[in-house]
């Protein structure tokens, strides 16, 4: 008994020692739970993004801020853009890291390095020798740069492509790429465009001008857009006049977005249009948001296309000046790496400043969409044909298709043809005509099969090339032509190879919300880069993506597999 | 319920509700279609990420997720189908790819496990399986283990939607997507508050409470044989729960859902458990040696119990404690005699213990915690009102417009009720905090405005509130002419209250104060919440007049949406309070004053009663040591920790002829004890208890008391039969039957009522129609039937600072340790959550004084010292200084200022001045 009277010693608070029920442990946080924000954080924050107020919808705007001036988003950084937004610190967590051009840096972790490097390894580009490129720079071990692999930079035409930083190389290889860094030239080159002026000139913004000075009536347009046979051309095909209507039915006030995301392997025509007749566009857009009396435009545009910012960056305030757009506001939204995010709900969530995570629908983005807003979304292509087509009138246009198809359509040729290019031609044009129109098959290859639709359109053999490649034409074949970008594919390359790179595609842009396309591109993935494929867990797989996956992402990821299988079976022995 | 359609579902017509979904019709049907990310339950919506409750829709190319998929007009929905199923089974067969093997699982209990094999799918994979992430076990409580987790969100909708706690987030994106805790770190060191509903949510074991699970292999060992519904014994929230016991030990706690907590709880509710099973329980009654001498400095530690006690057997310890007090009263009269009861028993044990002091001893020294609590705020209700009770429930600002939380912190210590006010800002209400210190870490996010006034100048802010409201004209003159009585005086009062001229007072721009005050008062509906921040002043009463004030001069008062609710602290502290355990009133606030109350009383229990109202908890610590008081009977309440100026009360216990002390450790109050009686702890009891809504629900035992250790009814029963009561309760019903019978409060209220219904709200207008949660609809309970308008004026605090003590030192809670501590430091999860005595500290005043954090000081009153670990806080104003007074080797207590509020008798906890050094030598080696 005497030794327990020990643990009596003299204590601090003038008695014995303090007696508790406890059980004694020392390690008491010394600051309040979770990590301790410091105010030189949220100075430096407060720089970038000024003094406040702070919209929630636009923490992809800020996050932008804070990457470009430091490379990255340092933790402290995002600590004090939570503080300042009083979001939680997990949603700028979960928001950053979704987006694959923001480098989330942890608290002790280095910086990346001064330059980035982006090479494309989306099929086009893999097919013109990234992944040798991509070795090669590895190999040059060229100080504070980092080579990354990026999905489809829109360059499919002058594949390999490449960025450095913001700056575009077109048929990269390492000489080039080598002379950039050393150069520092890291920067957007923008390309010649169409000035305001000269749109003017040729008679552009006449049509909006008829449209807001009550020359023309809504209802006068929207039947022009259905008589012509104008469809959604970001890949959907859905009628825009119709779409417009059943904006317009909806109760206000209603919004507007223009699908810029033009992230689907294989297409370019958009950022096309875009670096060469802005203002064609930009008409389309003030036209149609006047027409579903839109109180703001939402451009999203993807952060691929640096040029295509500057453009309009530059060339929106003069809009303004001109007097053009008092009907709405028009803002840009600046896409951060993420392919989903042209899917037009996900695209709804990230213009809202969250991740892209696609909605379900029903209710459709027309009767909620932006800030649950009934809203008009539309492809940058589409709105590019509405001047001309309200101009020349509906037939002119519907007159330019064939094989029962309406209108004109932009096809992006890539692959192994001799001129690859985007081919404005008649809506319906089959992947044999096209292959024709680009000069036919390049140099020692010869027509093996086709992607009629990007990535996710599926793929079929040279023996099916003369189906008119229109919206409807291919899905009794398991394909459709989605955004009209079509690969071309040779002897030289093998299915294989093929299908697996456009399911690694979708494994790294699957937004990961539902398991049938989050696992299910995983998974396929695995199987598929076994030496034998496994052709009834494959079949499975493809069979619940297709039927239980929340968008068209998963829900098509699998129809290259089911391609390769179905009219490719050489090689897959 | 109008809007009602028809639709196919498997070959039936069915109907359903515009907004019900296919998944809630199947169900209603009796199909209940699998479900992994959908939970069924108040305030989770479906998210339809899992798509295991895939079904087919006839005409539509791809499956509809039921859960999310709302039914529609002619809609033909299979849910069987070959496809559907094969869809549901693949998905299935996907995640398993990926757990951990069913015989190597977390939880074979989960809600996965379950599905599989209520589904027949196989627990094997053809798939591959990918990547597994590590184990984090490095929370308290709760493990980690992402290998099993299917990013089914619901953790994420937990944490953010229901709780509003906000650290789990889903980062990433494909199948790299990944549950994360703020920025992806350890649980552990993340803002996690613990409150565990992300562990109630995952379906498959991926969260879950690391008590039951073996650390190394992080497979459950433990499973419970018998589950029981009862209520948190913690706060005064009031959240039932389910407990799950095996081998008379309870394993774990989930939250039930009860009209205050629709399944919720907090750290402390759900983890904070185990104290029952404590080493330190008392299974013997114990009788203080002959010899061993009293002193109120004495610290007594667990192994030398045995040197101050003996171990006696329960006849000795009762005819011991009995006589002793019955000595006391034969030889100088009844007002010789105290008991504090206690706001953590029971209903019935509070009716019981006020009786035996009154009835027995004839004595109306009879009182507990709420003296320290909400005797102001009460004092003011009652003087105003006429009724002590809130007028809405906290669950009210789910209709406000406005709602303002002034001297409380509710996601620290009253964490439920917190997500229900965070909740309501989401929906747009503007939410007003005012409190002198931050409450970045609670609410703070989710306010509208944040009013950081100066310490105990209340009533300056709410008197120019008054002003604003009465010069602007923003008073709702009809309601005033209506119900209340006094406005012209008020009026007068606050004439010179300018916002202007309080700017420098509270330190609130002027305009600030215009702004809150108008909001207040222009909104339709605007609910106010308080707490200890308002109370503990000597000015509390006058605080609290204010608040009741600016309800009635905007009408702001009786409809849903609107009213004043004081947050109680203790799970029974209203109960108790309306049973009488107050020294002014018997059960019902019916004053002991008043010929007629008292002869009604009188008569019930066949005795003379005392005329003259009782002295209250810090009067009677100065009734000892005049040598008025001689001997206490103690009911679970802990006056040497919970006692402003604690060296004054410990010796005042020390000083008692006769102390008798009936809990269930050997608090530092039963140091001083003559005899201590072990009694039950609250999941060992049957009894209701009445939470801060008015909302009298039952608890029911668990698992039975250690040792030799007694029901704590029973005790007082033994105890009032041996000074000579005539008492003959045999069930716990009884005695709440005869309290229901003398409070007209619970008129159609019978035991068995509340053991039905589980919670009925108080005033319940018959036996078979819910109570009601809004009160003060038409009338007040006041003799005019009118609400009295009382103006306040500016009493300083008691204690100012100077050049001596130059600091504000407030005490308070933190979340994890409730009240003294006794309870939840020895409650595992909490203890190691908050391990030891901190005060909290301004950052820049810390630098200023060259403290750095981690560092011990020393906190120095004119009361005493106290030496503790220096926390950095920025939530602690500059110039002010946090001890909370959980700790007994820091008690706070012996720091604070005994000062009452004359009408309360509340003492000045929130204000005294103090300073703090470096400490001379550091503690930390011992």
């Amino acid at each position: 008994m005497n030794d327990m009277a020990d643990g009596h010693k003299p204590g601090k608070n003038g008695g014995e020692r303090a007696i508790h029920p406890g059980k004694g442990r020392r390690n008491a946080l010394l600051h309040p739970k979770g990590r301790v924000l410091a105010e030189a954080e949220i100075a430096s924050v407060k720089k970038l993004i000024g003094e406040g107020p702070y919209e929630r919808a636009l923490l992809i705007e800020y996050l932008h801020l804070i990457q470009d001036a430091e490379r990255c988003l340092p933790a402290g950084h995002l600590h004090a853009l939570a503080e300042l937004m009083r979001i939680p610190m997990a949603e700028v967590y979960e928001v950053a890291t979704f987006y694959a051009h923001f480098d989330v840096v942890g608290d002790g972790e280095a910086k990346p390095p001064k330059i980035t490097i982006r090479v494309c390894d989306s099929l086009s580009c893999m097919m013109a020798g990234s992944e040798a490129l991509l070795l090669a720079l590895e190999k040059e071990k060229m100080a504070d740069v980092r080579v990354l692999r990026a999905p489809c930079l829109g360059s499919c035409a002058t594949a390999p492509a490449a960025e450095v930083g913001h700056h575009h190389v077109d048929h990269a290889s390492v000489a080039k790429i080598k002379g950039l860094v050393e150069t520092h030239e890291t920067d957007a080159h923008i390309p010649e465009f169409q000035k305001m002026y000269a749109y003017k000139a040729a008679g552009g913004y006449r049509v909006l001008r008829e449209c807001l000075d009550g020359v023309r009536s809504v209802d006068s347009v929207i039947a022009a857009l259905s008589d012509g046979g104008l469809r959604g051309l970001g890949g959907a095909g859905f009628p825009t006049g119709r779409k417009w209507g059943l904006v317009r039915q909806a109760k206000g006030p209603r919004l507007m977005a223009v699908n810029g995301d033009e992230g689907e392997p294989g297409t370019f025509k958009d950022r096309h249009y875009l670096e060469t007749r802005p203002h064609a566009f930009l008409e389309g857009m003030l036209i149609a948001a006047w027409a579903v009396e839109a109180t703001d435009v939402f451009i999203y545009m993807r952060d691929e296309y640096p040029a295509v910012h500057e453009i309009l960056l530059y060339e929106l305030p003069k809009l303004a000046e001109a007097g053009l757009t008092n009907h709405t506001k028009v803002h840009i939204r600046r896409g951060a790496g993420a392919y989903i995010c042209g899917e037009e709900s996900a695209m709804i969530e990230s213009i809202e400043g969250k991740r892209g995570l696609p909605r379900h629908r029903p209710p459709y983005v027309a009767q909620v969409g932006i800030f649950n807003q009934p809203t008009l979304v539309n492809n940058v292509e589409t709105l590019y044909w509405i001047p001309d087509i309200l101009e020349k009138g509906p037939e002119w246009f519907a007159a330019q298709g064939k094989n029962g198809a309406k209108g004109l359509r932009s096809y992006s040729v890539s692959g192994r043809v001799a001129k690859p290019g985007v081919v404005l031609t008649a809506a319906g044009t089959t992947a044999a005509e096209l292959i024709a129109l680009c000069g036919g098959m390049a140099k020692g290859h010869s027509f093996k099969g086709y992607l009629p639709g990007g990535a996710s359109g599926g793929i079929l053999p040279a023996n099916m090339a003369d189906i008119p490649l229109d919206f409807g034409q291919l899905e009794k074949h398991g394909c459709f032509v989605g955004s009209h970008a079509v690969v071309i594919l040779s002897d030289k390359d093998n299915m294989k190879d093929v299908a697996l790179n456009l399911m690694r595609f979708f494994e790294d842009e699957s937004c990961g919300q539902c398991t049938p396309c989050r696992n299910g591109t995983e998974k396929a993935v695995k199987l598929m880069s076994q030496p034998v494929w496994d052709k009834q867990l494959l079949a499975d797989l493809g069979q619940v993506m297709r039927d239980a996956s929340i968008c068209g992402l998963g829900q098509a990821a699998s129809n290259p597999l089911t391609s390769a299988i179905k009219f490719f079976p050489e090689d897959l022995a | 319920m109008t809007d009602k359609i028809t639709f196919e579902l498997d070959g039936k017509m069915v109907e359903a509700g515009a907004d019900e979904t296919i998944w809630q019709v199947a169900q209603r049907q009796g199909t209940t279609i699998p479900h992994l990310c959908y939970h069924p339950a108040p305030g989770y919506r479906p998210d339809g990420n899992c798509r295991a409750c895939m079904v087919e829709v006839e005409g539509e190319r791809v499956l509809a997720a039921s859960c999310q998929r709302k039914a529609a007009p002619g809609m033909k929905v299979k849910t069987a189908s070959e496809r559907a199923k094969k869809s549901r089974e693949m998905v299935f067969e996907l995640l398993v790819a990926d757990q951990p093997a069913k015989e190597d699982c977390h939880d074979p209990k989960s809600k996965f496990w379950n599905w599989v094999e209520a589904m027949g799918v196989a627990t094997t994979s053809r798939y591959p399986a990918a990547a597994k992430p590590e184990m984090d076990i490095s929370h308290q409580a709760i493990s980690v283990n992402l290998d099993a987790c299917i990013n089914c969100g619901l953790c994420v909708r937990a944490c953010r939607e229901v709780q509003s706690n906000d650290v789990i987030g889903m980062a990433m994106r494909g199948h790299h997507s990944k549950v994360v805790f703020d920025f992806d770190v350890d649980m552990g060191n993340s803002t996690c508050v613990a409150c565990g509903e992300c562990v109630q949510a995952c379906p498959t074991g991926a969260l879950m409470e690391s008590a039951l699970l073996d650390k190394a292999t992080q497979k459950r060992v433990a499973f419970e044989t018998k589950s029981v519904d009862t209520v948190c014994p913690y706060c005064g929230v009031g959240c039932q729960t389910t407990v799950h016991v095996a081998n008379d030990k309870v394993l774990y706690v989930d939250g039930r859902d009860g009209p205050a907590n629709n399944n919720r709880l907090c750290v402390k509710g759900r983890f904070g458990f185990d104290y029952i099973h404590h080493e330190d329980r008392l299974t013997k009654p114990l009788i203080r040696r002959e010899g061993v001498a009293k002193s109120g400095t004495m610290q007594l530690a667990r192994e030398d119990i045995s040197k101050v006690f003996r171990e006696a057997t329960w006849e000795e310890a009762l005819s011991f404690a009995a006589s002793g007090l019955k000595k006391i009263t034969d030889r100088d009269g009844g007002d010789a005699l105290a008991g504090f009861g206690s706001a953590k028993g029971s209903n019935e044990e509070a009716y019981l213990f006020q009786k035996l002091i009154r009835q027995g001893f004839h004595t109306n020294n009879v009182d507990h915690c709420t003296r320290l609590c909400h005797a102001s705020s009460v004092a003011a209700l009652m003087e105003g009102l006429n009724s002590g009770a809130v007028s809405a429930p906290f669950t009210a600002a789910k209709d406000s417009d406005c709602i303002i939380v002034i001297g409380a912190r509710p996601a620290e210590n009253h964490p439920v009720a917190a997500t229900y006010l965070k909740a309501a800002a989401k929906r747009g209400a503007k939410l007003i905090v005012m409190d002198p210190r931050g409450q970045n870490q609670g609410i703070a996010r989710y306010a509208s405005h944040v009013l950081n006034f100066k310490p105990g100048r209340d009533v300056a802010l709410l008197n120019a509130m008054l002003n604003v409201i009465v010069e602007e004209g923003l008073s709702d003159v009809q309601y005033i002419q209506a119900h209340t009585e006094g406005y012209e005086a008020l009026k007068t009062k606050v004439k010179g209250f300018t916002p202007e001229k309080m700017e420098a007072v509270c330190g609130i721009k002027a305009d600030t104060i215009r702004e809150v005050a108008r909001i207040y008062a222009r909104s339709e509906r605007s609910i106010i919440f308080w707490g200890m921040g308002v109370s503990q002043h000597v000015h509390g009463t006058d605080n609290s007049r204010c608040l009741i004030a600016l309800a009635l001069v905007t009408g702001q008062i009786g409809r849903p949406g609107t009213g004043l609710h004081p947050l109680r602290g203790q799970n029974n502290v209203q109960g108790a309070s309306d049973a009488g355990l107050i020294p002014m009133v018997f059960p019902d606030y019916r004053s002991v004053e008043d010929p007629a109350v008292r002869g009604e009383f009188e008569a019930l229990w066949g005795t003379k009663l005392p005329p003259k109202r009782g002295l209250t908890v810090v009067e009677i610590m100065h009734a000892i040591h005049n040598n008025e008081i001689k001997g206490c009977y103690i009911m679970g309440e802990n006056p040497a920790m919970s006692d402003p100026d604690v060296t004054h009360a410990r010796a005042a216990l020390a000083h008692l002829e006769h102390l008798v002390v009936q809990d269930i450790f050997l608090t530092e109050t039963a140091w001083h004890a003559d005899v201590v009686l072990p009694s039950s702890a609250h999941a060992e009891k049957l009894g209701t208890f009445s939470n801060t809504n008015r909302q009298v629900q039952i608890g029911r035992p668990v698992v039975n008391p250690p040792g030799d250790a007694r029901q704590d009814w029973l005790l007082i029963q033994e105890l009032a039969q041996r000074v000579g009561l005539n008492w003959n309760y045999a069930h716990v019903s009884e005695v709440f039957n005869e309290m229901a019978s003398v409070m007209p409060s619970l008129a159609h209220f019978t035991w068995d009522r509340v053991e039905r219904e589980e919670s009925v709200t108080y005033p319940a207008d018959s036996d078979d129609h819910p109570g009601n949660e809004i009160i003060f609809v038409n009338s007040f309970p006041t003799s005019s039937g009118r609400a009295k308008i009382v103006p306040a004026d500016l009493v300083p605090p008691d204690e100012l600072p100077d050049s001596e003590y130059p600091l504000v030192l407030t005490t308070g809670r933190l979340l994890e340790h409730w009240h003294t501590g006794s309870m939840t430091r020895r409650a595992s999860k909490l203890d190691a959550l908050e391990p030891e005595a901190i005060v909290g500290l301004n950052p820049r005043d810390m630098e200023r004084a060259g403290i750095v954090a981690g560092e011990f000081v020393t906190v120095t009153t004119r009361r005493g010292a106290l030496t503790l670990k220096a926390r950095s806080d920025r939530d602690v104003s500059a110039g002010m200084v946090f001890i909370p007074f959980a700790f007994a080797e820091a008690p706070a207590n012996v720091l604070t200022n005994p000062q009452l509020d004359p009408m309360g008798k509340i003492p000045e906890f929130k204000f005294c001045a103090c300073k703090v050094e470096k400490a001379k030598v550091r503690e930390a080696a011992e």
